[in-house]
């Protein structure tokens, strides 16, 4: 099934309380409420100050590296023998990850509410290293919350965020991944949330984060519209991207959900195919609930327990999805497919060999769903896929699975 | 208050009468199995405890300390789940009348189905739900997530509630409220609280409620401290520290009692 835009544009969302629909909200303890109003209030004034977007848009220029090339795949293109692809290149920004774009402007806004201590959570460690930059950049007291069996898969990043001056806390409750690392950052921020703000990572938990963090990740979309009108004079007829929590998906998308022509698709993490505890694809199998401060679409059982999840990429193994991508879904104004780890890693290796980038694990299940559009779409059609991250961090762990060998780090 | 007199009204109406406050206990239902759940309710109840409050698990306790945390995994080990909680509250009521508090989060309530969960867990023998992450704001806000008239709904305050929001809570309150006396998660402290009298009395020009604190009290001299400055006090965390040392020993239910009595003694001795 196609899902093509109406005409109508899309109402504005979230509202005031932060609902996408009938998704989203603040479910979160009471110790945290005034924080998170207090955050929402901030947050407004930031938006709509001069100076906090001219300090914002000169630290994303000059420190982190924007805008980010829009680079024309041609060799992959005439592989693939269908659409052109356009790669949006995120994977070029400092530390690696469109995570630092969020990042930063979060940082800003915790010096706005005069908040020293930053804490955060990290899966594929991106969010992580990229929060432990800014707050090596600005003087923060920084401590990254990552779930024991991700250090052990994303070691390279754990070695990063500690030279940058974070305390990296091994969470080992439950499968001891990106959802314990959440829990143990919210325990975190309830404790010292007088002096303390939660650089939350991707387009997740209570208002005003899911809205906050599509803000500050849009400038992808943004430039990506521009630059295609300039390349091609034409708007894409399909974005794609790998979902998570869902951060750099809305940010290239948000800007295009009202052009009734660009077609969108989010890629979950398929894992070993769609069989309970396998997979992380929310879309497959899963149901409305309540997790960590937001109403969304997630895997859980007939008891309302969190089951497991399991992907090759940290960054995708997320038991919900962020509140305005289960709303766009039931709009059905973006599609959402998976793909598995054999299919992620066989795009990660085909990316590498053929435009001489190498993708990250997440990126990579983007890849994959292009390798099977591109091919059925007609050599005048365009694709922009997000390449959200680079490889470095995954090179051990695919060197494993691909080569059977062991890399020490 | 037209709704008809719950055991909670009736137990804090029973103490006010008699000049006493409230000792509220909190244990996780299931751990270590349901069946011994009954038996450490009913030693509570021999112990003097006025209202109990049981933990229905859910996987990811965030607002939960590590005690709470692994209470839960046990009790989801041992198979405990919405329906046999409730299950076990119906074979509880055969045997004991005390005021029934149900602890959770909003996952599994939402999936059971909230107005099911409600009209089952009052048909169980329950008497009151606390919901961790369901703020008042939420329910005025979702039509599904309606208050409904067979349980009360015990609401949280904590030091950071602004005066505004404390006013709004205080006055929708059911039951009693539950003030968090500390920033943090649930777990025992080697010290209690400051600024904790001065909280309860603006909680208290705001509600006729009974207001309770809890949140860190571990022995029978901190009890008697809190409960001084409010109607009643909870202990939860070093109750299922005892269960998780001693769950396995077949008189797990006479050892909580034996460490709970000199702890409610000393509150209803104020
Ligand atoms: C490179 C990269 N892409 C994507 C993701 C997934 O997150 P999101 O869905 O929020 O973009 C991550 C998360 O760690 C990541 O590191």
């Amino acid at each position: 099934m196609t899902a093509t835009a109406t005409a109508t544009p899309l109402p504005v969302m979230p509202d005031q309380h932060g609902h996408f629909g009938r998704y989203g909200g603040m479910f979160v303890p009471e110790t945290l409420m005034s924080a998170l109003n207090e955050l929402s209030e901030e947050y407004e004034r930031a938006k709509a100050d001069p100076i906090f977007q001219t300090e914002l848009n000169r630290l994303l220029h000059e420190y982190v590296g924007r805008p980010t090339p829009l680079y024309l795949a041609e060799r992959w293109t005439e592989k693939l023998g269908g659409a052109r692809i356009y790669l949006k290149r995120e994977d070029l920004l400092h530390t690696g990850a469109h995570k630092i774009n969020n990042a930063l402007g979060q940082a800003l806004l915790a010096l706005r509410l005069g908040k020293q201590r930053i804490i955060a959570e990290t899966g594929a460690g991106q969010h992580g290293v990229a929060t432990a930059t800014v707050c090596a950049r600005f003087g923060l007291d920084c401590t990254i919350y990552m779930g024991a069996v991700d250090m052990a898969r994303q070691a390279l990043n754990v070695a990063r965020m500690r030279f940058l001056g974070a305390k990296v806390v091994a969470v080992t409750a439950g499968q001891a991944t990106l959802k314990e690392a959440v829990n143990e950052a919210m325990r975190d921020w309830v404790t010292n949330v007088r002096d303390t703000h939660y650089i939350l990572g991707s387009a997740l938990g209570s208002h005003p984060f899911p809205m906050m963090v599509r803000d500050f990740h849009r400038v992808i979309g943004v430039e990506a519209r521009q630059q295609i009108l300039e390349r091609e004079q034409r708007l894409p007829d399909l974005l794609v991207a790998c979902v998570g929590g869902g951060s750099n998906s809305i940010g290239l998308f948000h800007p295009f959900l009202n052009d009734p022509g660009v077609r969108m698709i989010g890629v979950e993490a398929g894992g070993e195919g769609i069989l309970p505890e396998k997979h992380a694809a929310r879309f497959q199998g899963g149901r409305l609930g309540v997790l960590q401060g937001t109403k969304t679409w997630l895997l859980a059982n007939d008891d309302g327990q969190i089951e497991l999840t399991h992907s090759v990429s940290a960054g995708l193994d997320y038991a919900a999805i962020g509140p305005e991508h289960a709303w766009l879904h039931d709009m059905n104004r973006v599609e959402y497919n998976y793909a598995t780890d054999e299919e992620a890693l066989a795009a990660f290796s085909e990316l590498s060999a053929v435009e001489g980038i190498i993708p990250a694990l997440e990126s990579s299940h983007a890849i994959a769903e292009v390798r099977k559009v591109a091919p059925k779409m007609g050599k005048d059609q365009v694709i922009i896929v997000n390449l959200s991250g680079r490889g470095d961090k995954d090179v051990a762990q695919a060197a494993r699975m691909i080569f059977k060998e062991e890399i020490k780090f | 208050m037209s709704a008809p007199a719950n055991r909670i009204d009736t137990r804090f109406a029973d103490l006010k009468a008699s000049g006493k406050r409230a000792f509220v206990a909190y244990v996780a239902a299931g751990d270590p199995t349901l069946d011994a759940t009954i038996d450490i309710v009913l030693g509570l109840e021999r112990a003097g405890v006025d209202i109990v409050e049981l933990g229905v698990p859910f996987s990811d306790p965030l607002a939960d300390g590590v005690v709470n945390q692994l209470a839960a995994d046990r009790a989801l080990k041992a198979g405990a789940t919405m329906p046999k909680v409730l299950e076990m509250i119906r074979q509880l009521r055969v045997k004991s009348q005390i005021p029934i508090v149900l602890f959770t989060y909003l996952n599994p309530v939402y999936t059971y189905g909230y107005e099911r969960f409600h009209k089952d867990a009052a048909a169980a023998g329950a008497d009151g739900v606390l919901v961790l992450d369901l703020p008042p704001d939420e329910v005025v806000q979702n039509t599904e997530l309606k208050p409904t008239p067979e349980l009360c709904h015990i609401q949280l305050i904590a030091p950071t509630s602004p005066p505004e929001r404390i006013a709004s809570i205080a006055k929708s309150a059911e039951g009693f409220v539950y003030y968090v006396s500390r920033l943090g998660v649930t777990g025992a402290q080697v010290e209690i609280a400051s600024g904790i009298a001065e909280q309860v009395q603006i909680i208290k020009g705001s509600t006729q409620v009974p207001v309770c604190v809890g949140f860190g009290v571990s022995n029978p001299e901190q009890a008697a401290k809190v409960a001084s400055m409010a109607d009643g006090v909870v202990v939860g965390s070093a109750i299922v520290k005892l269960i998780e040392k001693n769950g396995a020993s077949p008189d797990v239910a006479e050892q909580v009692e034996a460490f709970v009595k000199p702890l409610v003694d000393a509150v209803h001795a104020l």
